[in-house]
C-alpha cells in the first residue's frame, strides 16, 4: 500500500493554516459580517414578477418611492425573482406591511409576494446573542466530550482544529460578503460536529495505535494513523459532498448558503483533522506512555 | 458481533417492517385506526405566517402599585400610624414616617398571613420588598412578584389571542407562551396576516349588566344567552361596568366554608360605581357578560364597597380559574406589539418541496450509485441500509407527528451522506482485518468490534451538535436539528442491527469464496 507522507507538510499546512486564520481575522475584524434580517432587523420581501421584462433597478425605483432606509434589491436566483431588504420604518403600526403591499402591488400588477419576513431590533439582537451562545456550548461540549473520551493532548488538538474551521469558514462568508442568518448558524454548529467526527476517527486509530508500539515516533505514527483511516476519510467526505451539493445546485435559493457553508465546513474540517489536529500531537510529545499510563492508572 | 439470535432477528424485523409502514403512510392513505399521526410541514413548505407577540407590562405593573399605594394609605390610616408623602417613581412607592411607627410598619409589612403583602410560602418571598432607611420607606414587586405579574398578564392575553384567531376562522392555529412576556401565533396556510395583525389590536367586551325582568326599565332591556347557549336572560340595557373598570381576577379558596369562588378588582372608577350599583341593588341579580353571552349571574348578598368582590357559585376550582380568566380577558392585560413576522407564500413553499425533494431524490441516488462502485455487493447492503435507514428517520418523525422544514430536509439528505460513514467505518476496518486474519468470519468479526469506538464517538459529537441546536435554534432551524438528530440514532440502528444481520447471512453463506470484500 501506498504511503502518503503528511508528516512532511505538517509545517507547511501549519504555516498556512495559521496564514489563512490571520487573514480570516482582520476580514471578520475590519470587514465584518454582512449580518441578514435574522441578526440585523429590518424586513426582508421576496417578490416574483411574472413577465421577465422587469430589472432590478426598476423594482428599486418603485419601492424607492416608499421612503424606505438602507433599501437593497437583488434577484434572487433567477431573474424573475428579487429579494428588497430595508430597516423597517414604523414598528408600532400594524398596518405598515399591507400598505406597502398595496403601494406596490399598484405598479406592478402581477406581483406575487413569495415571502416577507419582518425582524424588530429586539428580536435580531437575541437570535445573534443566542447565536453565538449556541456555537460556544457547542465548543465547550466538544471540549468535554474529547476531554473525557481521549487525553488533553488529544483535547486540544481537536479544539484547536474546531476553531480553525469555524474561523476560517466565518471568514470566507466575510471574504465574499455572503449573507448571516439562522441557517448559517445551523451549518457552523453541523461543521463543528462533522469536523469532530472526522478529527475523532483518526485520533482513535492514533491511539490504538500509540497503545500498540513503543518506539514508532509520533511523527511516524500520526501519519500511519492518517494513512490507515485515509479511505474512509475521503469516502464519507465524498459522499457528504455529494449530498451537500446536491442541496446546492438543486435545494433552491433559501438553502444555498446553508450548503455552501456546509460545504466550505467539510473541506476544511477534513483538511483540519490531518494538518491540525494531527501536528498537535506531535507538537505536544505524545507517546506510548502516554495513553498506557492512564490506563493503568484506571485499573 | 455476527452471531444474532432467532428473537432478535425477529424483532429487528419487525422494528424495521412498523417503522416502513409508518414512512408510507405519509404517502398514501391507509384506512384504519392504527395511528393517525403525519409528518407535519412547517410554515415555510406549506405557506403561512408566524408572529410573535410582545406584552408591554408597565402599564400593568404601575397600576398594581398604585393600587397598593392606596392600599397602605388606608391600611395605615385604619392602624392610626403615620405615613406621608407618598410617591410612585421608578417602579417603587416611596413614603415618610417617624421613629415610632417604623417597628410597627415592618412588623405589618412582614406579616405571611397578612394581605397587605402576600407571603408565597412556595419561593420563599413576599409579594413586595421592602427597603427602610431611618424615616423613609420604600416598597417595590420582588423577582417573584414581577413573575406572578408577568405570568397572570401572558395567560390573559394568550387566551385573547387565542379567541381572536379563533373567531377568524385560521386552521389549525398554533398559539405559544414564549418566555414570560411574548405569545407565538403561527397561521399555516395564510399568507396575508394583515386580518389578524388588526383584530390582535383590538378589545374584547366585557360589561356588568343587571338581571331585569321589568320592561320598564329606564334603559331597556335585552335577552341574552348563557354561555351554554341554552338558558337565557332578560337583562337591563345599562352597563353598570365595563371591562376597562376591571384590574385584575383571581380563583381563591373561601377559608370560611371551604368553597371556591372568584374575587376580582376594579379600578377607582369602576369601585365607586360598583358600591353604588350594588348598595342600591341588594338581592337582584348581576350579569357578567362578555361578548354579548352571559358567564353567570351570581345575586348581590351585600354592598361591595372596597372596589374588590367576590362571585361565589358551584365552582369547582377549575370552573372559577376560567371564570378569573374570563373576567380579566375583559381587555387585553396591556399593550402588545408585533416584534417579528414570517409569511409564507403557498406557491413558494411548493417550490421548496419540490426542490428539497428532487435534491433529495439526487443526493441520495449519487450516494447509492457510489456505494455500489465502490464496495459491490457490499455497496449493495450499504444501499439497502441506508433505504431502511431513511424510512426508519420518517418512521420517528411520523411517529412523534414532527414538523418537517426545508432545513429538516436538508438535514435528512446530509444524514443520507453521512449515513454511509458508520458502514464505510466498518468495511475498511475489515479489509485491513482480512489481510491479517485467515478466518474470515473472525476478520469481519473483529472488524465490527474494533470499529465500534470510532463510530459511537463519532456520531455523539454530531449528536451533540444537534441537541444544542434544538435547545438554542428556533423555527425551521429547529427542524433541521430534529432530522439530524433523529437521523444520527436511526443510522446507528440500522448500521448495527439491518447492516449487520444481512453482513452476517452473506459471510455464513459465502466464506469459502476467495475475495470477501
Amino acid at each position: 500500500m501506498n504511503i502518503i507522507q503528511f508528516n512532511k507538510f505538517y509545517k507547511h499546512f501549519g504555516f498556512f493554516s495559521f496564514l489563512l486564520i490571520v487573514i480570516s481575522v482582520f476580514f471578520l475584524l475590519f470587514k465584518g459580517l454582512n449580518f441578514g434580517v435574522d441578526f440585523k432587523g429590518g424586513t426582508l420581501i421576496e417578490i416574483r414578477l411574472e413577465s421577465s421584462d422587469h430589472s432590478v433597478s426598476k423594482v428599486r425605483d418603485v419601492f424607492s418611492k416608499s421612503n424606505l432606509s438602507n433599501l437593497t434589491v437583488k434577484n434572487f436566483g433567477n431573474d424573475k425573482d428579487y429579494v428588497i431588504k430595508f430597516q423597517k420604518q414604523n414598528l408600532k403600526n400594524p398596518e405598515f406591511i399591507n400598505n406597502l403591499k398595496k403601494e406596490i402591488s399598484e405598479s406592478f400588477p402581477d406581483i406575487n409576494f413569495r415571502r416577507v419576513e419582518n425582524v424588530g431590533p429586539k428580536v435580531s439582537s437575541e437570535l445573534l446573542k443566542s447565536g453565538i451562545i449556541a456555537i460556544s456550548l457547542s465548543l465547550a461540549a466538544m471540549l468535554l466530550y474529547i476531554w473525557i473520551r481521549f487525553e488533553w493532548q488529544f483535547s486540544l488538538g481537536a479544539i484547536l482544529a474546531l476553531f480553525h474551521d469555524v474561523i476560517i469558514t466565518l471568514g470566507i462568508f466575510s471574504f465574499l460578503s455572503l449573507e448571516i442568518n439562522l441557517s448559517i448558524i445551523a451549518a457552523v454548529l453541523t461543521i463543528v460536529g462533522y469536523s469532530m467526527n472526522d478529527t475523532v476517527v483518526i485520533f482513535d486509530r492514533v491511539r490504538d495505535n500509540l497503545r500498540k508500539h513503543i518506539d514508532i515516533h509520533i511523527n511516524d505514527l500520526t501519519n500511519q494513523s492518517i494513512n490507515e483511516t485515509l479511505s474512509r476519510t475521503i469516502l464519507t467526505s465524498f459522499t457528504t459532498l455529494l449530498a451537500l451539493l446536491s442541496i446546492f445546485f438543486l435545494g433552491g435559493e433559501i438553502l444555498r448558503g446553508f450548503s455552501l457553508a456546509m460545504i466550505l465546513g467539510v473541506i476544511i474540517g477534513t483538511y483540519s483533522s490531518i494538518y491540525i489536529a494531527n501536528p498537535v500531537l506531535v507538537k505536544l510529545n505524545v507517546n506510548h506512555y502516554t495513553v498506557v499510563k492512564k490506563e493503568e492508572d484506571k485499573n | 458481533m455476527l452471531y444474532f439470535s432467532k428473537i432478535k432477528i425477529i424483532t429487528v424485523i419487525l422494528i424495521t417492517i412498523i417503522f416502513i409502514y409508518l414512512s408510507l403512510s405519509n404517502l398514501f392513505k391507509f384506512d384504519d385506526n392504527f395511528l393517525k399521526n403525519k409528518i407535519n410541514l412547517g410554515l415555510d413548505l406549506q405557506g403561512g405566517s408566524y408572529l410573535l407577540l410582545e406584552i408591554d407590562n408597565q402599564p400593568i405593573i404601575s397600576q398594581t402599585l398604585q393600587n397598593k399605594l392606596i392600599d397602605l394609605k388606608k391600611f395605615f390610616n385604619d392602624k392610626a400610624i403615620v405615613a406621608k408623602n407618598f410617591t410612585i417613581e421608578n417602579n417603587k412607592i416611596f413614603f415618610e414616617s417617624n421613629p415610632t411607627f417604623i417597628d410597627k410598619i415592618l412588623e405589618f409589612l412582614s406579616d405571611k398571613d397578612s394581605d397587605l403583602n402576600p407571603y408565597f410560602e412556595n419561593f420563599k418571598t413576599h409579594q413586595y420588598i421592602v427597603d427602610q432607611n431611618e424615616n423613609f420607606f420604600s416598597i417595590y414587586l420582588s423577582d417573584y412578584g414581577i413573575v406572578v405579574l408577568n405570568t397572570s398578564s401572558l395567560d390573559q392575553a394568550v387566551e385573547i389571542v387565542r379567541r381572536r384567531v379563533d373567531e377568524t376562522g385560521t386552521n389549525e392555529p398554533n398559539i405559544l407562551k414564549r418566555g414570560n412576556n411574548r405569545i407565538l401565533v403561527e397561521l399555516p396556510g395564510l399568507d396575508n396576516p394583515a386580518r389578524i395583525k388588526s383584530l390582535l389590536g383590538k378589545t374584547a367586551n366585557l360589561t356588568f349588566q343587571f338581571v331585569s325582568s321589568n320592561k320598564n326599565d329606564g334603559f331597556g332591556t335585552e335577552k341574552l344567552k348563557f354561555d351554554n347557549n341554552i338558558d337565557e336572560a332578560t337583562v337591563s340595557k345599562r352597563i353598570i361596568l365595563n371591562g376597562d373598570n376591571l384590574v385584575d381576577a383571581k380563583p381563591r379558596m373561601d377559608t370560611q366554608n371551604n368553597e371556591t369562588i372568584v374575587s376580582f378588582t376594579l379600578d377607582r372608577v369602576g369601585a365607586k360605581k360598583f358600591a353604588r350599583a350594588t348598595t342600591e341593588n341588594v338581592g337582584k341579580q348581576l350579569a357578567i357578560i362578555l361578548d354579548g353571552k352571559i358567564i353567570s349571574a351570581p345575586s348581590i348578598r351585600e354592598p361591595i364597597v372596597g372596589g374588590s368582590g367576590q362571585i361565589s357559585g358551584n365552582f369547582t376550582f377549575q370552573s372559577a380559574t376560567d371564570l378569573a380568566l374570563l373576567l380579566r380577558s375583559g381587555a387585553l392585560p396591556a399593550p402588545m406589539n408585533i416584534i417579528e413576522e414570517r409569511t409564507v407564500g403557498p406557491d413558494l413553499g411548493k417550490d421548496s418541496i419540490k426542490a428539497g425533494i428532487l435534491s433529495l431524490i439526487v443526493g441520495f441516488s449519487l450516494v447509492v450509485i457510489f456505494m455500489i462502485y465502490k464496495y459491490r455487493i457490499f455497496g449493495l447492503i450499504a444501499n439497502f441500509t441506508l433505504i431502511t435507514n431513511l424510512s426508519l428517520l420518517i418512521g420517528v418523525l411520523t411517529l412523534f407527528g414532527a414538523t418537517l422544514t426545508l432545513p429538516g430536509i436538508a438535514g435528512i439528505i446530509l444524514t443520507v451522506g453521512m449515513a454511509v460513514d458508520a458502514n464505510v467505518l466498518i468495511f475498511e476496518r475489515i479489509k485491513e482485518e482480512i489481510k491479517k486474519e485467515n478466518n474470515k468470519i473472525i476478520a469481519f468479526d473483529s472488524g465490527y468490534i474494533k470499529s465500534k469506538t470510532a463510530i459511537i464517538d463519532a456520531n455523539i459529537t454530531t449528536l451533540i451538535a444537534a441537541v444544542i441546536l434544538f435547545f438554542m435554534g428556533s423555527g425551521p432551524v429547529k427542524g433541521f436539528s430534529v432530522t439530524l438528530g433523529v437521523g444520527i440514532l436511526t443510522t446507528l440502528f440500522s448500521v448495527y442491527f439491518i447492516a449487520r444481520l444481512l453482513t452476517s447471512i452473506y459471510i455464513k453463506s459465502n466464506k469459502d469464496k476467495e475475495k470477501l470484500i
